[in-house]
């Protein structure tokens, strides 16, 4: 089935793969060693580290911080996101043509530049709390993944099912939960996990609106970084892959890691 | 009563879009221009000042950079994933999705143990005898093009591989039949039915390293500055909140031209559409 490819382009493409896959698991092997310095491979096989990120006072603060931000920004994103992609995909031509840029504008928009206006002019000129800005920054960069994804689930929709239900004389907040909801349910788990990791993942936006008292754990982890050099970090990385492996798995039995692709 | 449907639908999101987005931004953007020096002052000090031209030339250098190789990397790995049968795509694709979504801080401390004074990369090159001495890898242009392309390669071979999916296999069969060979086939059949993906693909790849924070900042540091950290040290270190807007403002004005431009010459280069 390979088709006629060069064996010099396979021989690249080996190459490539081994350099995407090959740095994390030099982290997986840091994170096991059993020394207080990073060294690959791993001297001696130890979970100390593991332990060591919850003696941690500020990675279990992150930690916490951080899961709270992504199911809030997440769950948000949802309430929010769900009935504009209804409406961006039902009733298009009644809406006008700069609704659909303004929804391209979170993913435009440079992250960093949205951080720093939030910090500028929400938190600081309206002296508000900055989890306020922290928290609907998130929402708003989590929401173009779930317009995405909850568009092209509406794509495979048969819309004359919920015409039917609505004309049979059922009222449109029944319509919604009990015909189109099941129906792109599948849609709904995919949007939610790829929002979570990616809010969870956040640097560019988190990193101007933390500070004393309130910080994300890849904010955390930056720190961290700067003072010490030991393999917490590498642990709290391997944490990190083991959710990616998670969302992986549910990517892939909702929508299918092809998806992704397109 | 439609319209109001649509619209009441689509509100929240936009309300959402307007007061957290639009808005803070606008006001970044405006504060740059009603300063007591003048509407213009903040630029003409931005681009008079040599380190500031330098810190954004060497962006736009290090983000061609890892524009280009990530490109050439990119495409030649989506034409082989694309042709490769199903059982190997598939691992090649989660091979390529993993690193995508792990997160940022992650894959650019990877290449911090690689590349650091102590590092794998040093460690190797001093036991083969290659070198007698430690190289200074961290810290240089190189190392922060080096984890950019690490970071953006997923991205741009998921981008391609979906393009090169969606080129009827008839195509590539009647260039066959009709005596192409493999290479003609791919330089003046493939190639130019991808180029729309591969403009959307640099697009992505060039603001994103435009754009980035963490990277630049973990494995360039102060010798290394780009436009994220310059921003974000004039704003967090220096506290001159004018000149960090200013260097906000450069950044949206640079992005949105980028993807305005490549949009027109993706809309015009499509064969399809014609």
């Amino acid at each position: 089935m390979t088709r006629n490819i060069h064996p010099l382009l396979i021989a690249g493409t080996v190459l490539v793969f081994m350099f995407l896959v090959g740095p994390l698991i030099i982290v997986l092997g840091a994170a096991l060693s059993d020394t207080t310095y990073l060294t690959f491979p791993p001297q001696g096989l130890s979970l100390r580290w593991f332990e060591n990120i919850f003696q941690i006072d500020a990675f279990r603060r992150t930690i916490f911080t951080s899961l709270q931000i992504a199911l809030l920004s997440t769950t948000i994103a949802l309430i929010i996101g769900i009935p504009a992609a209804y409406a961006l995909n039902r009733h298009r031509i009644q809406l006008p043509g700069w609704l659909s840029t303004l929804f391209i504008l979170p993913v435009l928009v440079p992250e960093l530049v949205l951080g720093f206006s939030l910090l500028k002019n929400l938190a600081v000129q309206f002296n508000s709390p900055i989890y306020i800005s922290l928290l609907f920054g998130h929402s708003l960069i989590v929401l173009p993944y779930v317009v995405r994804v909850i568009s092209a689930s509406l794509a495979s929709f048969d819309f004359s099912i919920e015409e039917a239900a609505i004309s049979l004389g059922s009222p449109p907040l029944k319509t919604f939960f009990t015909i189109l909801l099941p129906n792109v349910r599948s849609g709904v788990i995919a949007a939610f996990i790829l929002a979570f990791i990616t809010s969870i993942n956040d640097v560019s936006i988190s990193i101007f609106l933390t500070g004393p008292g309130l910080s994300t754990l890849p904010i955390q982890l930056l720190a961290h970084m700067e003072q010490f050099f030991d393999p917490t970090v590498a642990s709290v990385s391997v944490l990190l892959m083991l959710l990616t492996v998670a969302v992986m798995a549910v990517v892939e039995r909702t929508l299918g890691l092809t998806f992704l692709a397109k | 009563m439609k319209r109001f449907a649509g619209w009441s639908l689509a509100f929240p999101a936009t309300l959402l879009i307007v007061v957290f987005l639009v808005l803070p931004v606008l006001a970044t953007i405006w504060t740059t221009f009603t300063t007591p020096a003048g509407p213009f002052a903040t630029y003409l000090s931005f681009f008079g000042s040599s380190f500031r031209r330098t810190v954004l030339f060497r962006t736009i250098q290090v983000s061609l950079a890892v524009t280009a190789i990530a490109l050439v990397v990119g495409f030649l790995t989506a034409y082989v994933v694309s042709r490769a049968p199903g059982w190997l795509k598939s691992i090649l694709i989660i091979a390529a999705v993993f690193p995508l979504l792990t997160g940022v801080v992650v894959r650019s401390f990877a290449w911090l143990i690689i590349l650091g004074k102590n590092g794998i990369l040093n460690s190797t090159l001093l036991n083969l005898g290659l070198i007698s001495e430690p190289i200074t890898m961290l810290y240089t242009q190189g190392a922060v093009i080096v984890a950019m392309v690490y970071l953006f390669v997923p991205l741009m071979i998921l981008t391609l591989v979906g393009v090169l999916e969606s080129i009827p296999d008839d195509l590539i069969q009647a260039s066959a039949s009709l005596g192409a060979k493999p290479s003609a086939t791919f330089m003046q059949v493939t190639l130019p039915l991808a180029v729309p993906g591969l403009i959307v693909g640099a697009v992505l790849v060039f603001t994103g390293s435009f754009t980035s924070y963490a990277t630049p900042q973990l494995l360039g540091g102060e010798q290394v500055m780009m436009m994220g950290t310059l921003m974000y040290q004039q704003a967090m270190v220096t506290f001159d909140w004018v000149a960090a807007s200013t260097i906000a403002a450069v950044m949206v004005v640079i992005t949105i031209a980028i993807v305005a431009a490549m949009n027109a010459v993706a809309r015009r280069l499509n064969p399809m559409a014609t």
